[in-house]
């Protein structure tokens, strides 16, 4: 019964969606404004029937009833509690169910709270909502319907991918997911001012807000599934630059530079034509994200098995949204005019530099990752694009953006002077080339680029403290000035100083853990020590145990440092109890200078040694802790009384009551 | 400057930066493309020593064998032709006899030197290219555990 109430509360959805695309667009160009009523309570009777839609697989879930193939596949009754919840969404369907329960809870919040939006324009925005929802609509009702039945129901289920019983994976795809679909929001708002031919600094102003959630949600998402790599799959690695990482990476390149373009919109009411594109872009990105993982198109380490029939409705899907969009905007987009002028050297030709940059690197990203497939499509050779050729490409064409970005944000608007901004880095300089010599003196034997990473890290770093340190004019004016001037800072800003500084940490964490990494591979009995990176690793051998649905065998590394003991770490072998399957823990401790890292593997039984992967990745940790930082500061950004619903009218009102 | 000039220097910095963009991928594809082979294509084919390539099939079974310092011996079938490949360290977890692989390496003296043994994080997932590889040499499934 709960079966059919989530599949029929879905076939709602998918009818309500259908009138929520149509009636209120046609309302909007007839300027009828009953017509454009029906946008709001259809976009939030969309996410009562989601919300419904989801509250019945999770209970299908929590009761184990195996008479739903999809429970039947990832669940088992002798699963924890934790992971019946999150197994609603680890597999396929109950994914995608997230996905539209997502995009419901996006569209219904502008239905809610967009009430001082113009009604034309917020008509558009829920129609195009609704129009990305019918899609998903479709694509779960005809190829991945979570509330199938079985037959005959099984008397336990196939339990939940083991690897994907961690906490770290439970909350990733929701993270990833909001991240992809807060895009959406970008997306409708851009097809809106497109139909109407209209961009302005209130537009860019409602964009703004989704836009910095969309991207705090996925640089969190993207930074747990590498963390969760990290941990779990017992290579030491981070990132593979693998096509579905690599799915992720893209709609935040592309995010990333739709925040700098709509502040330029915002603040300058120019770039209109490339913000609106750099949109599209996001959005059709996280689509094409979704379908590379979804497709199994692609040899990855991540990749999941998967049915081709969905892939092409994906493909279908994903043609009819680009395609559609490209073409109205080469339509449109030329009507749309710009009154803010500037000169190359000034903050908009900084951030125009910017997402210059970020739009090649993307687009590199982009063919590295497809190119195989094309390849492979017009029946050419199999090959695969691996770290090389990333790191070849993206990494010298992030170096003048770091360069830059220091002496980006103390440019003017409009016109600027590049000299006294450079005088005012003549500190972050220095302090850059320091810390290059010390990273020179200390690992002299590394690769020069770890060098050169360390120096971009610190300029950045520096240099964002300098134009904080400018911007309170500190030792210009008394201290307690200063201060005022601190704490008055608006919050955007502070989300762009504190922005900036993680990103030169995470820089400094990848350039540490990429370039003076120690590996050690070898067979160990017990008692034997191994040194790593002057570390000793004393293996204390290992013992067999129980967990709540795995038994494991539990290594024993005392890990020592000039004699005297640093830690003891116990790595895993677990193996699960339903599906056979096993699975490695690694045994970390992370400090300051980097992390220490032990696996170890399978038992000899000849020679009653273990095998073991022993590593250092120094400041590895710096990475995940400069990310934290980002979303730190777009989250601070996102309070700020400009980005608050409503705000914009009442801070004009403001603003003439002061002058 | 005039608005003309202006929107100059930016096409020119835009052309630049696709420039430089195409010079990187062209220089990377040159020697990081990573070509795949069945162990049919890398026998008929000549694959010269050293050069970096993918291989995928199935691990042939009881063909696993633990050799000293960490290195574990394997062969790997398309069910026409076998190779031998030697991987140092430790096998990814849903590595096993009978299941589709994908290893990266070098061919060395007629033994495949695997670097990289591509881990999978759901045993029913078959490589497409193991997929290939095996419909190539009509042994699609006769043998193996591919659906």
């Amino acid at each position: 019964m709960t079966a059919e109430v989530g599949h029929f509360a879905l076939i709602l959805a998918l009818m309500v969606a259908a009138v929520q695309a149509t009636l209120p667009l046609v309302g909007a160009h007839r300027d009828n404004a009953e017509w454009m009523a029906v946008a709001r309570p259809a976009a939030l009777m969309q996410l009562v029937m989601v919300l419904i839609s989801f509250g019945c697989l999770t209970q299908l879930y929590l009761s184990s009833d195996f008479s739903v193939l999809n429970v039947v596949q990832n669940s088992h009754t002798a699963k924890p509690l934790i992971y019946k919840i999150a197994g609603v969404w680890a597999n396929h369907e109950g994914s995608l169910l997230l996905w539209v329960l997502i995009l419901t809870l996006y569209g219904s919040a502008v239905a809610a709270f967009g009430n001082n939006l113009p009604p034309a324009l917020k008509a558009r925005v829920l129609s195009v909502q609704a129009m990305i929802a019918v899609g998903f609509y479709l694509f779960m009702l005809l190829t991945s319907n979570p509330f199938e039945r079985v037959e005959i129901p099984p008397i336990n289920g196939q339990d939940l991918n083991p690897l994907l019983q961690d906490p770290g994976l439970a909350i990733h795809p929701p993270m990833l997911y909001l991240g992809y679909v807060g895009f959406s929001m970008a997306f409708s708002f851009a097809i809106a001012a497109l139909i109407e031919g209209r961009v302005d600094a209130a537009w860019a102003r409602w964009v703004r807000p989704w836009t910095l959630a969309a991207w705090c949600f996925l640089s969190a998402g993207i930074a747990l599934g590498s963390w969760w790599a990290y941990y779990e799959l017992g290579w030491g690695g981070w990132w593979f630059w693998d096509p579905v990482e690599n799915a992720s990476f893209m709609p935040w390149l592309a995010g990333t530079a739709l925040l700098h373009s709509s502040t330029v919109v915002e603040k300058r009411d120019t770039l209109k034509g490339w913000t609106i594109l750099l949109a599209i872009i996001a959005f059709s990105l996280s689509l094409l994200g979704t379908f590379l993982v979804r497709s199994g198109v692609l040899t990855s380490v991540h990749t999941f098995a998967s049915d081709p029939a969905r892939g092409i409705f994906i493909l279908a899907l994903l043609v009819v949204v680009i395609g559609g969009s490209l073409t109205l905007y080469a339509w449109r987009a030329p009507s749309l005019v710009s009154t803010g002028v500037f000169q190359p050297i000034s903050r908009e030709g900084a951030l125009l530099l910017n997402n210059l940059i970020m739009a090649t690197a993307t687009a590199a990203v982009l063919l590295g990752t497809v190119y195989p497939l094309l390849l492979d499509a017009v029946g050419g050779d199999k090959i695969s694009v691996g770290p090389p050729f990333f790191n070849s490409v993206f990494i010298p064409l992030m170096m003048p953006m770091i360069a830059a970005m220091a002496v980006g944000p103390m440019l003017s608007w409009k016109r600027a002077d590049l000299k006294p901004a450079l005088t005012r880095l003549w500190a972050a300089m220095g302090f850059a080339g320091l810390v290059m010599l010390a990273t020179w003196a200390l690992v002299a034997d590394g690769p020069f680029m770890g060098v050169i990473g360390i120096g971009l890290a610190a300029w950045l770093f520096a240099g964002t403290l300098s134009e904080l340190a400018g911007r309170i004019r500190l030792l210009q004016v008394p201290f307690v000035e200063s201060l005022r001037r601190l704490t008055r800072s608006p919050r955007a800003t502070w989300g762009m100083t504190l922005g900036h500084l993680g990103l030169a940490i995470t820089i400094a964490g990848m350039t540490g853990a990429g370039s003076w990494r120690t590996e050690s591979i070898q067979t160990m009995k017990p008692g034997d020590t191994v040194s790593v990176a002057g570390y000793d690793f004393t293996f204390d051998g290992a013992e067999p145990g129980q967990g709540p649905n795995y038994s494991y065998l539990r290594g024993i590394f005392r890990i020592a440092s000039d004699g005297k003991p640093v830690v003891t770490l116990h790595p895993e072998k677990r193996v699960y109890n339903v599906s056979k399957r096993p699975t490695t823990e690694a045994g970390i401790h992370s400090m300051f200078i980097g992390d220490l890292y032990a696996v170890v593997g399978d038992k000899d039984d000849a020679t009653g040694a273990y095998i073991t992967r022993l590593y250092f990745n120094p400041l590895v940790a710096w990475m995940w802790g400069g990310v934290l930082i980002m979303v730190f500061g777009g989250c601070l950004s996102l309070t700020d009384r400009r980005h608050r619903i409503g705000a914009p009218a009442g801070r004009r009102a403001a603003e003439l009551a002061r002058a | 400057m005039k608005r003309k000039h202006k929107r100059l220097t930016f096409a020119f910095i835009a052309m630049l930066l696709l420039a430089v963009a195409t010079a990187l991928v062209l220089s990377a594809f040159e020697d990081s493309i990573v070509f795949f082979y069945s162990p049919t294509d890398l026998t008929e084919k000549k694959v010269a020593d050293g050069r970096h390539v993918r291989i995928g099939g199935l691990v042939e079974e009881s063909s696993v064998k633990k050799a000293e310092g960490a290195i574990t011996l394997f062969r790997v079938t398309d069910l026409t032709t076998t190779i031998a490949v030697s991987y140092k360290g430790l096998l990814p977890d849903l590595f096993r006899e009978g299941q589709g692989v994908v290893a990266e390496g070098k061919l060395q003296d007629g033994v495949f030197m695997a670097s990289d043994v591509l881990a999978k994080h759901d045993e029913n997932y078959m490589p497409p290219e193991v997929a290939e590889a095996l419909k190539k040499s009509g042994q699609w499934n006769t043998g193996g555990k591919a659906k």
